[in-house]
Parts: structure tokens; sequence; C-alpha cells
């Protein structure tokens, strides 16, 4: 039994908040925002830009994990989708760009979804397969250089802006709208928790647990390739060796902090998008307040294994065994 | 026999795959079939053949270390500064890094066995955590000038033309040889075995759990601590970034050499021939010239598909074949 957590995740929202503020004592002019040819600039909507991508991530990942999945493949896939998006985008229009790279992102989680629903491969090898291989899909298409591209219309997508927000942040937006709208909108969400929570008895129940996976393991590809091309639109360029490295890792750490749990079951997209945007505040905090940038690895591995223990079943069970103790010991007197 | 046999199936693939594979180079590079390409194999592969071990143990025992790669890269930077920094005799750096390595092993062991979450992440946060303490310790590349590396890295059994065995693959060598004896004529190997087939089932058998989830781990960064070591002296130099991803690499190895990811089932002469493989296509690569390194990657993910495919064949079918006979029920 997960630990259950309220339903409106203050605590993922008071931590966001309590490491802005903390942002805000190291560096005073943190909230500064200022307006300059019609976009807004300052080092809090550099957060939550320099974020989107993993804000992107979270959320097809937070799905694939609610139902006891998991995608390594999420970066290799943004490394491909941004290298196909970056060779194309001086040669075509925007929309053959964009189909080309969503397309593919898709297809990479068809094959994923493919592996687990029809062979039942377990998801963290089966994606693993195309974390290994898709770097070298990705080197393949660059053929081992750094594409760059100038055209505007894609370079737009990194780094232009849409009623003054950046456009990263809200395509982050659109596509959680979108994906709240299709799961909560719909039964879907309430089928995807069923199959993680139970995938025999929810096949039994009458759910398609296995078109689900499929369709669950394409909308993390096809929000990787969006990340991918956001990615590249950003830099101008593809690197098919660096694009989205290690970024599948703190996709992941994104839905545990957003209070998912790996055990599948109910999930948040809001807050895996939240927990995003805390692991980007604590990056931003980190370099504002001078520390070497190399303390980031340490600090995210104590706040994992921190979120980690208070969601632990264990410690959980500790936790209420304390409680019921401390109000037998408050009761016991009568009682007894 | 035959059971023996067909319990064998996936380490003989493997063996086929590889003989055949190094049959063909060495039709297309007559150079290739000599004793000196083969020893090179065996050096230039040795770190990953030792993290290759403990991760055989990890997996056949049904979980996954995520953090070897970066234990290596501490491992590397914490001799380096230790040796030629701190003044430590490079003997006593060794048994150091060895015994902060079981700590460490033990503690991420500890984490997954008391408070019941997955390896995966534990291990991912010992990843980020070693990762992030050896950038601490220095983001530079420290030369290893020490009397004793340069020793061990002219000592090598020579056989001829050019072909020497030297001290990173003979330790390899005696790391496969004490993985064998200790994974499959040992009480311990018996146990870890136990654990992959069912975590309930080994904890009423009266075996315990928990000490061999612990013990697993810290064999497991032991053996990436001494893959660390073989590193450097095969470098002769630490660095931050080093082995980046080797965890990947040990563990396409160990799936390719056989060993189920479920658990419960492998053998570490697989994972060794696993890595042979991945060795062989790299000295291919590199024998042709014109290929990039690139498809290195694309072969190593279609292998381990092939090899995850045919393992869910063999499990289907032996499924099928133990359910045939009980064939009463419809």
């Amino acid at each position: 039994m997960a630990l259950r957590l309220p339903r409106i995740g203050t605590s993922q929202i008071v931590a966001l908040g309590l490491i802005l503020v903390a942002n805000w004592i190291v560096s005073p002019q943190f909230f500064d925002i200022r307006l300059q040819d019609g976009r807004l600039f300052g080092s809090l909507i550099d957060v939550f830009n320099r974020g989107a991508p993993v804000a992107l991530l979270s959320i097809g990942m937070v799905l694939v994990i609610a139902m006891r999945g998991i995608d390594l493949s999420v970066g290799a896939v943004m490394a491909i989708c941004g290298a196909i998006a970056a060779s194309l985008a001086d040669s075509h229009s925007l929309p053959v760009v964009l189909a080309a790279a969503l397309g593919a992102g898709l297809l990479c989680g068809l094959w994923n979804g493919l592996l687990v629903a029809v062979l039942g491969i377990q998801p963290i090898v089966a994606t693993l397969i195309l974390m290994v291989a898709g770097r070298g899909i990705a080197q393949l298409i660059t053929e081992g250089r750094i594409v760059t591209f100038t055209s505007p219309d894609l370079a737009f997508l990194g780094g232009g802006s849409v009623l003054g927000l950046p456009t990263p942040v809200v395509l982050t937006l659109g596509m959680m709208a979108l994906t709240l709208l299709l799961v909560r909108g719909t039964a879907l969400g309430l089928m995807i928790e069923a199959t993680g929570g139970n995938p025999r008895a929810s096949a039994l129940a009458g759910i398609g647990t296995r078109l689900i996976t499929v369709a669950v393991y394409m909308w993390s590809g096809l929000c990787a390739a969006l990340a991918g091309i956001v990615a590249s639109a950003d830099i101008l360029g593809a690197d098919a060796n660096n694009a989205g490295l290690w970024l599948e890792l703190d996709a992941i750490l994104a839905v545990v902090i957003g209070g998912t749990s790996l055990f599948g079951g109910r999930f948040s997209i809001l807050l895996a998008v939240v927990g995003a945007f805390i692991i980007q505040a604590m990056n931003t905090g980190i370099l504002l307040s001078g520390f070497p940038p190399e303390t980031n690895l340490v600090v995210k591995a104590v706040v994992v294994l921190a979120v980690l223990l208070a969601q632990s079943p264990r410690l959980g069970g500790h936790l209420a065994g304390l409680g019921v103790l401390f109000k037998r010991s408050k009761s016991g007197g009568r009682r007894s | 026999m035959i059971r023996f046999l067909s319990r064998l199936t996936p380490v003989l693939a493997t063996a086929a795959v590889f003989l055949a594979g190094f049959v063909v180079c060495a039709l297309i590079y007559p150079n290739f079939a000599s004793l000196r390409v083969v020893m090179n194999l065996l050096t230039d592969n040795a770190f990953l053949v030792i993290v290759a071990v403990g991760m055989t143990f990890v997996i056949i025992s049904g979980g996954i270390d995520l953090s070897v790669g970066s234990v290596i890269g501490f491992t590397t930077v914490f001799l380096a500064l230790a040796i030629e920094r701190w003044g430590v005799p490079p003997l006593a750096a060794f048994v150091l890094i060895l015994v902060i390595c079981a700590a460490f092993g033990a503690a991420m062991g500890a984490i997954i066995q008391y408070f019941e979450l997955p390896a995966f992440i534990v291990t991912l946060a010992g990843m980020f955590l070693a990762r992030g303490v050896s950038f601490l310790l220095s983001t530079e590349s420290l030369p290893i000038t020490a009397d004793l590396y340069a020793h061990l890295s002219e000592h090598a059994l020579r056989f001829g033309a050019g072909a020497r065995l030297t001290v990173p693959a003979i330790i390899m060598l005696v790391v496969v040889l004490a993985g064998m004896v200790l994974l499959h004529l040992t009480r311990f190997g018996a146990n870890v075995y136990a654990l992959g087939g069912s975590r309930t089932a080994t904890g009423l058998m009266g075996i315990n759990v928990g000490r061999t989830t612990v013990l697993i781990y810290t064999l497991s960064s032991v053996l990436a601590g001494l893959a660390g070591i073989v590193f450097s002296l095969y470098t002769s130099s630490g660095y931050s970034l080093s082995a980046v991803g080797v965890e990947l690499d040990a563990i396409a190895a160990v799936v390719i050499g056989g060993t189920l990811l479920s658990g419960g089932y492998g053998f570490i002469f697989g994972s060794f021939l696993g890595v042979m493989i991945q060795g062989l296509i790299q000295t291919y690569i590199s024998f042709d010239g014109m290929l990039s390194s690139w498809w290195a990657k694309i072969a190593t993910g279609l292998l381990l598909f092939a090899f995850i495919a045919f393992q869910q064949l063999t499990l289907h079918l032996a499924r099928r074949s133990r359910r045939a006979p009980a064939g009463a029920h419809p």
C-alpha cells in the first residue's frame, strides 16, 4: 500500500514555492520580470523555459509509470526527433518538419508499446533497447555531425514567444491541457490507473489493456518528440550525442516528486509537471547561489532519496504505527 | 544430459553468435584471427567484464544496479587524488576504495531491502550521488604517475607476436572464475537464484533475504570499484566523466549472455561472452575504419532485441509445454 498523497498536492506546490523563495534569497532580483520586445524576461521565466523539455517528458512519463511501466528511451527519442527536425528544417516547410519529427516519436512509442504489450517484455528492458540503439539512430540521421539550421519557423518554437510567454512554456502548457483533457475528460485515466493497479483484473473487467499500453507508450513518444523539437529549436541545431542525455532520469524523478508511485496506480499529470519545475528551480538556484554546478547531482540524489523514503510503504507503515501508538498512549489510561 | 544442455541453450546461443561473428571478421580481415586481437579484446574490455559479473548477480536476484558506471568514475577520481595529492600508497588506496564501495553498495542494498523500494530508483539515486561526489572531488582529468602504475602496465604475460595478457585481463579472468564458483557452487549463489525466483518463497524457506540482498549489492559495488581500479590502470588517469553509460553496456552484456532480466536464471560465463560480443563489434568497426562508431550502438540494440525476443519465445514455449500435460482443465 503506497502512502496516500493528498490529491491537491499541497506539499509539491509548497516545495516549489520554498525553492523559489530560497532562490530569491540568494539572488534578490530573482522575481524581477520585465517585458522586452513583447516577451517576458527574468530568472523566474527562465526556470519555466529551461524546465519545459523535462516537463514535456514528464507528461508522457507519468502515464507510463501509472501503468507500472517505465520509459527509459525518452532521451534517445528526443535526440532522434531533434535530429530529424534539424535536418529537415531548412529544406521543408514547418508542418512537414513537425509531422516528420512527431511521427518518428509516435513510431518509437509504438515500438516500445508493442514490445511491452504484445511480446510481454518488462518495460525497463523493452525501452532499454531503444535507449541504447536510439542514440545511434540519431547519429545516423545527423551523420555524426552537429546539424544546424537557420529556419526562423522552427527557431520560433524554441526562442519565440506567444502573448509574452516563451513558446516552450506555451507548448508545455498546451500539451498538459490536451493530455488532461484526454485522460481526465474521459474514462481513459481511470482505465490507465486500473491497468497499473492490476492488469489482469482490468483485462477481465473488459479494459483493452494492450491497446491502452501501446497508446500510452505512443503518447510518451509524442511528448519526447515535442521535447526534442523544442530542445533543438532552442539551440538552432541537433547534437545527437548530447540532446536529451540523462533527461529520462530527470523525467522519472519529476514524476516521483509529483507523488505518482512507481508501483503504478494513481497519478497526477499536473504534479509531475510541478515536479519538473521543482528540479529546474533547484538547478537554477544552485547556479545562482554560486555553488559549483557539480553540486547539482548530489542535491538531486539527496532529493530522490528523501522523496522515496517519504513514499516508502515501510516508512509509511512505521509512521502510521507511531501514530497509533501515540493515540493509544493518550487514550490508553482510560481504556485499561 | 539433454535437459542440462537445454538449460544451457541461451549461453550456447551466445557462444555461437560470438564464434560466428569472429569467423566472419576473420574471413573479411585475415589479420583478425590472431592471438594479439584476442588478447586486446580481453584487455580492452576487462573493466566491463568485471562490472558485468557483478551485474549478473544483481539481475539473477531480480534487481538492477544503475550506479556501477558512476562508481567506476568515482573510483578513478578517488584513486588519482589519493595517490597523487594525498600521498596514499597505491595499494592502501585500492583497499580504501574497495571498502568505500562496499559500504556504498551495502547502503543501497539496505535501503532497497528495508524500505521496500524498487532497486531501479534506489540505484538511480546512487548513480547521481556517486557521479556528483566525483564531480565535487575534481572535474579535471588527473594523470596517475605512481611507480606501481608504470610497473603494472609494463607487466604482462607475453605470447610472442605482440600478444600480451595484461594485468587488467588477468584480474578480469580471475574475477570471472571466482564469480562462477561463487554463483554456481556456493550456498550464497543458490540463495541468489532463489531470490530471483521468488522473494516470498525464499523468505519462507528460511533464507535470510535481507542479508542476501545487502550482500548482492555490496558485491556489485565492490566489483564496480575493482573495475574502476582496472580502468585507472588501463588509462593511468582519473576522470569524473569516465565510464558514463557503462551500466547500460553491462546490462546489455548480461542480457545478451542469456540471463533473464526477470531474475532466477543466468550464467556468469554468458555475461563474459556478452561483453566479448560487444568488444568484437567495436574491434570490427575499428578494423573497418570506414564505419562510424554509432553502428556499434545500433548493432548492440539489435542484438539486445534479438536475444530478448529469443528469451520470450523460449519462455513461452516452456510454459506451453508445461501446461499441455495438465490439459484436463479446459
